[in-house]
């Protein structure tokens, strides 16, 4: 019997092999653990940080780490450790925000391209090949300098870039879920166009587009960082991580944590979903699997 | 004859993604809040003043006459005047873009030398200790953010040890060298002056290897894997049942054979590389293209911007046409 539309429990059945697959990859599990614990972090912040993120108290201000301020204090004399956990918050609902407008969009994009073919998906093509022509940060800048400094407007400067990412993607799959035998069978029982992009070519492209967007949540958390840092993206007093370096940039002489700790953050954030995206892809993509 | 009519095809069909990206940068640059007349002429001028600007730079005009007087303006080199200064902005970019190109280049360098040795080493040592310490190694390294990696080597190299200079791109104390072609270390060299030469180079290095950070990782990763794709083929099996030295068996066969993922992914490196000189410009104070376009950020001044924006654009298409047929020219199953 040809495959047919991926059904829930079949899906469920894979997800499940999956899981076990990547529990016995070290490097799945230690990306899994890193982006857990920023997670937990992001979601208890409240309860975890030991400072609030915005007292400001002159009198500590520029502190060295010690044992009251682990990661030392800013200008402000605020807790740096306790803005990092409250950072975690804007830098994780950043990547989620822009994986899911970006990827949603490209998504349907890609498929709806890849399906259709000819003059349509030379079109949509064209149009994601002139997004493509800009070196991502680059672009990213010009759209949100355009909108306006604003954490919102950079968010969606950076979806806006990384759409043609996931519908390149996604139209290659489509390309060749298109010629296979339960599309046919689809298409002459009489099922529309829309239709058959719906439960046809997009569940069967799931899995690539999980690995890419597990890539692209750190590709956007480093973009958004950068955008922050040139002051585009998160305004100063926001304990966003690159508008922390931004600021602690001035400090850098004198006061090497200022900017040392919120950039190791981006750091550790973005190794954690470059791993899990790395194993995922292993395990997923079955044109390398081994 | 086959060469040629590829490269023209190319070409062709390069016409119409340009056409799109001058129309995004178009549509951008109209999307901007606010009053272009008014920035231009200032918040105290009068209403009359801004009018008459409005007009004199055709913002009356419909939109779609504008584009097309926007390309003409194109086609003849210029970009509009910047508001901070009030050049044109092609002149301003045609002063920075040296200082970005010595700077792309010198990382361009970097990236293909080391990461070529890494890559290499990786492969034919797979999965033993020098392997996992360059695969860790080339994951840190993509996942570095840039602008944070940069002050990080300024308080190492430059404030804690003294060994290099932290910004700009030759000692204050020294005047930059005669200037022929704009890159510091080759109008030294032509200079002959030694002592500029040693400073220029010392004033490169950080900003160069912050930089090549992120595609020193990606090209390891490139070659790493083609390697071992192709040390898997029959006739580098053969090479070696014929009793070549396993250093040649590298070098003459696996490591000729990988080169071909590795031009494509050098080639589009160097347009990212522009991209991410934004960033080290600006942290290295390093007098580029991507420190006067954040300046202008900071200016609010659009026409910088934009004209920055769009001459990276075509640059990086240039690039992506020309890997496209070094790449046809060295793989021959590619049809013309």
């Amino acid at each position: 019997m040809p495959a047919a539309a991926v059904e829930p429990s079949r899906r469920f059945r894979e997800i499940r092999l999956t899981t076990g697959i990547l529990a016995r990859n070290p490097s799945a599990l230690a990306g899994a653990v890193i982006i857990g614990a920023m997670l937990l972090t992001a979601l208890l912040a409240g309860v975890l940080a030991p400072f609030d993120p915005i007292h400001i108290s002159l009198a500590d201000r520029l502190q060295p780490p010690s044992a009251a301020h682990l990661f030392g204090t800013d200008e402000m004399g605020r807790d740096i450790l306790s803005r990092i956990m409250y950072g975690a918050r804007i830098s994780l609902r950043i990547g989620l925000l822009v994986v899911a407008v970006a990827g949603g969009l490209g998504t349907v994009i890609g498929a709806v391209s890849g399906y259709l073919g000819r003059w349509a998906d030379g079109v949509i093509m064209r149009i994601m090949d002139v997004i493509l022509s800009f070196p991502s940060l680059v672009l990213a800048m010009a759209l949100a300098a355009a909108l306006g400094p604003s954490l919102t407007n950079a968010i969606m400067a950076v979806a806006f870039v990384m759409i043609p990412k996931f519908a390149r993607l996604v139209r290659g799959e489509a390309l060749a879920v298109r010629e296979k035998q339960f599309v046919a069978a689809a298409r002459i029982s009489g099922e529309g166009s829309l239709s058959i992009i719906r439960r046809h070519i997009i569940p069967n492209c799931l899995n690539s587009v999980i690995v890419l967007a597990t890539l692209a949540m750190g590709e956007t958390i480093l973009i958004a960082a950068s955008l922050s840092f040139i002051g585009l993206g998160a305004q100063p007093p926001s304990p966003e991580w690159g508008a922390m370096v931004s600021v602690g940039r001035k400090f850098i002489m004198d006061q090497w944590w200022y900017a040392t700790f919120p950039g190791l953050f981006i750091l550790i954030t973005v190794i954690g979903f470059n791993i899990l995206g790395d194993a995922l892809r292993d395990v997923l993509d079955p044109r390398i699997r081994r | 004859m086959g060469i040629l009519f590829y490269i023209v095809k190319r070409l062709l069909a390069l016409v119409p993604v340009i056409i799109g990206v001058t129309l995004l940068v178009f549509i951008i640059s109209h999307a901007i809040p606010g009053d272009p007349a008014r920035m231009m002429a200032g918040q105290k001028a009068s209403a009359q003043a801004v009018e008459h600007i409005r007009r004199s730079l055709g913002l009356d005009r419909p939109l779609p006459v504008q584009y097309v007087s926007y390309l003409g303006d194109l086609l003849r080199g210029h970009l509009g005047f910047s508001i901070r200064n009030q050049r044109p902005v092609i002149a301003d970019l045609r002063d920075f873009f040296p200082a970005t190109l010595e700077l792309t280049l010198a990382s361009m360098l970097l990236c293909v030398s080391v990461g070529l040795v890494l890559g290499i080493v990786s492969a034919i040592r797979r999965n033993r200790l020098s392997d996992h310490i360059i695969r860790i190694f080339s994951v840190v390294g993509v996942s570095t953010p840039v602008f944070w990696l940069g002050l990080m080597l300024l308080v190492l190299f430059y404030r804690n040890l003294g060994w290099l200079p932290g910004s700009g791109r030759i000692d204050i104390s020294l005047s930059p060298p005669a200037h022929v072609t704009g890159l510091y270390v080759i109008d030294a060299l032509l200079e002959g002056s030694w002592d500029k030469l040693r400073d220029v180079l010392a004033h490169l290095i950080l900003p160069a290897f912050c930089l090549s950070s992120v595609y020193l990782a990606v090209i390891t990763r490139i070659v790493r894997s083609s390697m071992i794709e192709v040390l898997g083929q029959d006739y580098v099996t053969t090479a070696r049942a014929n009793g070549l030295s396993e250093m040649r068996v590298v070098m003459k066969h696996a490591f000729k054979n990988s080169l071909i993922p590795t031009v494509t992914i050098t080639g589009l490196s160097i347009g990212e590389l522009l991209g991410g000189a934004v960033l080290t410009e600006t942290i290295f104070a390093w007098p580029g293209m991507g420190k006067y376009v954040v300046d202008s950020i900071d200016f609010l001044d659009f026409p910088a911007i934009m004209g920055f924006t769009l001459l990276i654009a075509l640059v990086y298409m240039l690039i992506n046409l020309c890997v496209d047929v070094v790449y046809a020219f060295l793989n021959p199953q590619i049809r013309y």
